[in-house]
């Protein structure tokens, strides 16, 4: 079976749990309306959670900025005190900094993605529960019972579809959320302790050794530029 | 033809595109069968690319319900894995 084929089934499914179980259509509309509200109060929270995660990667960025500002200032002394060797351990936590940041830019991006995303299924959904609204109440008035029931499946299973939608949408922007807040305390408790190490993504051996490798090339082209800073 | 693209809405299609849409789609299959994690992800964005050249987005006021539903740009290999076998987060 294709996948377009599954998603439809899928949604179809959600739409059914979703609006199922009611005797009198009318009662549909009616119920229908009040698990939108409700939907809409979760897509502002999920905004409001979205956002707030934004602003505290952000504010872990500026803090590793600067780290890495004073860790330079570090480096410069260490070599006009000719001690090479504290240089190069500033310049290495310098650069697993970097890479920290680096790891956070790409995060913040992702929630700023997600961010505009619920934002545009924010303003979808409350037009359509606008619309859902004043229809509802045209069919309540105007029409015979059996007229209504037509009426009716077609402008919920419209709003439904769009509910299960904006549902999965959150769902997703929470789970990504999630993965991000964990591994975000893990860092705030790393740079308190200030034993800072670099827990990107698990690479392998091979890519282990070769990210030393151009580590240990950026050092020594670091400590080559505060070499001639200095004067040494 | 109404299509739905999950988190990015509804867009009106010319009904000729179901056929480009289905050739994407069985190419997605193959991938995830083969578990061809980047085979897979260029072909999904492939078939949201389409959707969204092609068509012309629904406005808000509107309450269709879709022919065809796409699933998110994000999904990935293991989640489209789940469709297919009926679970995971987007288990009916």
């Amino acid at each position: 079976m294709s996948l377009l084929n599954r998603m439809g089934t899928v949604i179809k499914a959600k739409m059914n749990k979703l609006i199922g179980g009611m005797e009198d259509p009318r009662e549909t509309l009616d119920y229908s309306y009040e698990k939108q509200l409700d939907l809409l109060q979760n897509v502002k929270r999920g905004v409001a959670e979205v956002t707030t995660s934004k602003v505290r990667l952000q504010l872990q960025r500026a803090k590793l900025v600067q780290n890495s500002e004073k860790l330079e200032v570090q480096a410069h002394e260490a070599l006009q005190a000719n001690r090479e060797d504290l240089a190069r351990l500033a310049l290495e936590r310098k650069n697993t900094i970097t890479s920290q940041i680096e790891s956070l830019d790409k995060e913040i991006a992702t929630l700023e993605v997600e961010e505009e995303k619920l934002v545009a299924a924010e303003k979808r959904l409350s037009t359509k529960i606008e619309v859902f609204r004043s229809r509802k109440e045209t069919i309540k008035a105007e029409y015979s019972a059996a007229e209504a029931q037509v009426r009716i499946s077609e402008s919920v299973s419209g709003i439904s579809e769009e509910m299960v939608d904006v549902g999965m949408s959150i769902e997703r922007a929470e789970n990504k959320t999630e993965d991000m807040k964990a591994r975000s305390g893990a860092l705030d408790e790393l740079i308190d302790k200030g034993t800072l190490v670099d827990f990107t993504a698990p690479q392998d051996d091979i890519d282990r050794e070769l990210a030393k490798i151009s580590q240990k090339g950026q050092i020594e082209s670091e400590l080559a530029r505060l070499k001639s800073e200095v004067g040494k | 033809m109404i299509v739905r693209i999950i988190g990015q809405g509804q867009f009106d299609v010319r009904s000729g595109l179901y056929d480009d849409l289905n050739k994407i789609d069985n190419k997605i299959v193959e991938y995830v069968q083969k578990g061809d994690e980047k085979g897979y992800k260029k072909s999904l964005a492939e078939l949201i690319g389409v959707v969204l050249r092609e068509g012309k987005k629904v406005p808000d006021k509107e309450l269709f319900e879709s022919s065809v539903i796409v699933p998110p740009a994000d999904m990935t290999l293991e989640e489209a894995r789940q469709v297919f076998r009926g679970e995971g987060i987007f288990k009916g």
